[in-house]
């Protein structure tokens, strides 16, 4: 039978020799030893110090009425373990993050189902009722009989989150361990989408999440958010951590970052980065943030016009190069200069032996680091550009600025 | 003088320039980190000064002159203290007032708290409508237009804009208030007499003095204001680090509040108290009468006065309800999202705004008790509310080292039960208004 906290809440306990010996309080859950089984309920007895029934201990579950398999004296009394999650106090009315809906939600309810073992059964934990059905419930218990309340949610709509899909939010690191609160189901979701639901939580659980994440994961989230989150979360991370991510970030989002710190933090930071990765960060942030140089990114794919297709294949294959983003290469002349783009797709659709200096765009366009956005813009508009480079006076290429970077521009304007 | 002389010279006004300059921006620095912040306690303190204020404040300066003016001081403080404990519970948890009370006092509590706040804030947003239907009456504009005009227009600024963009609209809105003390100029008071009345009280034991002393200090703070204060720092993500500033905007946003109490009671102390007219019975009433006594542009500014505060109130109070009730049950909220994302959120703006208009419309619509059944409502809720967040403000685990001192929770705890006390008599008094033996106030 399909069974619910908030009903099981108060449910009068008895042992095996028919007494009476508390009322049901809360629901433990050891994830350290199994992820969603109820290890533990918490009977309290009035004035008496309250006892805890383990998992082992329980012979029938209904609706109001809990009978044990053992005497209340095998019953152990109750010791506070920061190590198990409470159903009442860590999950009704919390807010959690549902990472298949990709959503900040607010527990209703904890949804529960039976699974009989030998001589007994044990609870296990289904999903968390985040809809009016749980809202129904957690209104009308204990005033309204319980098959009343089931009559009464059959015709709502349901609204639950599979167990496995919730990701809890702990803001303290301790306690996050104990609870064995991983946030590998939130690396697997997109940046953005993480950074949208995080701007709804509060600043310590938004620095908790961070704090927990992989550096990389970490990186592309901090990009993602508003910038005066970005700075409140980088302030308060340990430096070294915080240094981790910068380096896992591209040099034009960590140069974005720094620039919004404080100028003593984002010194502090920068000497805690490589020297190369520190390098390039610096020049960027040299740069007015309103010109081309300002919005360039320094890493890019760059080869000699006289190679041809294959060698050009063969090589990025050895390469550790981000796929999703890239999608045109620079090329350069003998005199290292900047000589045009090719397109990843001319490049596939080339003849294996052709030189790749045959397939550049036309015309050959690039802007020198100190040009106005303004106008960057308006190349990006008139040849419909995907990317443009950025070179400096010695027509050497330093850079590019990519579509998505001018579209951010112009949508914060 | 040598060259030396005047090398050393020019150097030294050189460095006085660079000195200045580095003075200069770090007092711009300043403002723009005080503006970054600045919004919630301003706007929520000012929007205290609705179309009920007003009213009261008329009255008390047309009946007692310039005898009340000394509760302006103590209002301040009350309203100070409540504000600071919200603004420092959205600064230090980053969650609303209704994200807590469900958080920590469960489902069931803050279903009560929703629903009862739903009924107090719409009986609010009808008499705020009430209001700019009398301020345009003045203006000889029907209810029946200026009404619904104000109602799509409150509707289509918050639905069209971002929190920002309207945070803007309504500070702006808070310097409209200024008509009223252009207005007390043109009343010409004695403004000797009236800043010794503000610093000296006078008690006078007559009940209609006391019946107006506790509507004065009643109307002043609204249980829902301390939602929408606290959601708004939270929606502006300011930070623990950035608390003085937002400290300073509840400070600037209370005082201001009082100042402009201040101009009106001065502005009809001067006139209508001292011209006799002392049976003034609302704001409307008295921006009428302004006129032959202190010009026409007096009158009209007062009129003015009212419109805007109603205006603002109306766009505000909707707004804040849908918000807090969403959040406190767990949907969508916030006008950054689409409708399609929180329609809850955007059903319940329209309904407040749509029924609250409504009722203003109805032909023999009354008026004058919904506007009494507001405050009564107020009145009975504001105790609630504030026991939760005092509550709620002494846990360490939510607020740690920025819980109530000892001190402040003396000052907090007075204030409360001084404020339920009041509200206690205005409630009484409202309900059975010949029970003192005073005048109805309307």
């Amino acid at each position: 039978m399909q069974l619910y906290a908030t009903e099981l809440m108060g449910a009068e306990t008895y042992d095996d020799q028919g007494n009476f010996v508390g009322r049901v309080r809360e629901f433990f859950i050891e994830p350290a030893d199994q992820p969603n089984r109820v290890a533990r309920l918490l009977l309290s007895r009035g004035r008496f110090q309250p006892l805890v029934a383990k998992y082992d201990q329980l012979a029938t579950v209904a609706p109001g009425t809990i009978r044990l398999n053992c005497n209340e004296r095998a019953l152990e009394l109750y010791q506070p373990n920061e190590g198990w999650l409470a159903v009442r106090k860590d999950l009704l009315d919390q807010q959690i993050i549902d990472t298949q809906g990709r959503k900040v939600v607010r527990v209703n309810d904890v949804d529960l189902a039976e699974q009989r073992m030998n001589g007994g059964v044990e609870l296990r934990l289904t999903q968390v009722d985040v809809g009016l059905p749980g809202a129904v419930r957690r209104l009308l218990q204990g005033i309204v009989s319980p098959s009343v309340v089931r009559k009464l949610q059959s015709g709502l709509p349901q609204r639950t989150i599979r167990w496995e899909f919730v990701n809890l939010i702990e803001p303290d690191p301790l306690r996050r361990v104990k609870l064995r609160i991983t946030h590998e189901k939130l690396e697997d979701l997109h940046p953005a989408d993480l950074a949208e639901m995080m701007e709804e939580l509060s600043a310590a659980e938004r620095q908790g999440i961070i704090a927990s994440l992989d550096e990389e994961m970490a990186g592309k989230v901090l990009a993602e958010l508003d910038e005066r989150l970005t700075r409140q979360i980088v302030e308060k991370l340990d430096p070294e951590k915080a240094a981790d991510i910068l380096e896992e970030m591209a040099p034009d989002a960590a140069a974005e970052l720094l620039a919004d710190l404080p100028r003593e933090t984002s010194e502090e930071l920068l000497d805690e980065l490589p020297g190369q990765e520190a390098e390039d960060v610096r020049e960027l942030l040299s740069f007015d943030r309103s010109t081309a140089g300002g919005m360039m990114n320094t890493e890019f794919v760059f080869l000699g016009e006289t190679a041809t297709r294959d060698e050009v294949l063969n090589w990025m294959r050895t390469q550790d190069l981000n796929l999703d983003s890239l999608d045109s290469v620079i090329l350069l002349d003998s005199a290292a200069q900047f000589s045009g783009i090719v397109t990843i797709a001319r490049l596939l659709m080339a003849m294996p032996e052709q030189s790749i200096g045959e397939l550049k765009l036309e015309p050959l366009l690039s802007v020198q680091p100190n040009a106005d956005e303004q106008e960057v813009f308006e190349l990006f508009d008139k040849y419909n550009l995907r990317t443009l480079t950025v070179v400096d006076e010695t027509q050497r290429p330093i850079g590019t600025i990519a579509v998505d970077d001018v579209v951010s521009r112009l949508v914060a304007k | 003088m040598n060259w030396k002389d005047i090398s050393a010279k020019i150097e030294g006004l050189q460095n006085r320039g660079t000195d200045l300059q580095k003075r200069l921006r770090s007092s711009r620095k300043r403002i723009a980190l005080l503006l970054a912040v600045v919004g919630p306690g301003i706007i929520t303190s000012n929007v205290d000064n609705d179309a009920g204020g007003i009213s009261v404040y008329t009255q008390s300066g047309a009946q007692y002159g310039y005898a009340l003016l000394w509760s302006l001081i103590p209002m301040t403080i009350a309203l100070y203290v409540t504000g600071e404990m919200c603004a420092r519970m959205g600064v230090v948890t980053g969650k609303g007032l209704s994200d807590l009370i469900r958080e920590e006092f469960g489902f069931r509590s803050t279903f009560f708290v929703m629903t009862a706040g739903f009924f107090v804030d719409l009986a609010n947003v009808v008499a705020e409508f009430a209001g700019i239907a009398a301020a345009m009456q003045i203006f000889h504009v029907s209810k029946y237009i200026s009404v619904p005009i104000a109602a799509v227009l409150v509707w289509v600024l918050v639905l069209r804009g971002t929190y920002r963009q309207v945070e803007v609209v309504f500070l702006a809105a808070c310097v409209l208030y200024l008509s009223y003390v252009v207005s007390a100029f043109f009343a010409k008071p004695d403004w000797l007499e009236a800043a010794r009345h503000t610093v000296i009280p006078t008690m006078h034991f007559n009940a209609g003095y006391l019946v107006m002393l506790t509507g004065l200090i009643g109307t002043t703070i609204a249980p829902w204001q301390f939602f929408y204060m606290q959601a708004g720092f939270v929606e502006k993500k300011v930070s623990v680090r950035q608390y003085p500033q937002a400290r300073a905007d509840v400070l600037i946003g209370s005082i201001s509040c009082m100042a402009i109490v201040f101009f009106i009671i001065v502005c009809t102390a001067a006139t209508l108290y001292t011209s006799g007219q002392r049976s003034i019975t609302d704001a409307a009433e008295a921006a009428a009468a302004l006129v032959p006594l202190a010009g026409k542009w007096a009158g009209i500014l007062f009129a003015f006065g009212l419109l805007n505060a109603s205006l603002f109130a109306a766009s505000i109070l909707p707004l804040s309800t849908a918000h807090v009730i969403c959040e406190g049950l767990g949907f969508e909220a916030g006008i950054d999202h689409k409708f399609k994302e929180a329609p809850i959120f955007y059903w319940l703006y329209t309904i407040l705004i749509a029924v609250g208009a409504g009722i203003v419309l109805l032909p023999n619509a009354p008026l004058w008790k919904i506007l009494i059944f507001s405050q009564v409502g107020n009145g009975v809720w504001l105790p609630v509310v504030l026991i939760f967040i005092l509550l709620l403000v002494n846990r360490r685990d939510l607020m740690g080292e920025y819980v109530n001192s000892t001190t402040f929770n003396i000052v907090a705890w007075v204030t409360a039960v001084a404020m339920i006390l009041l509200t206690f008599v205005v409630v009484y008094t409202s309900i059975f208004p010949n029970a003192v033996g005073a005048a109805p106030p309307g």
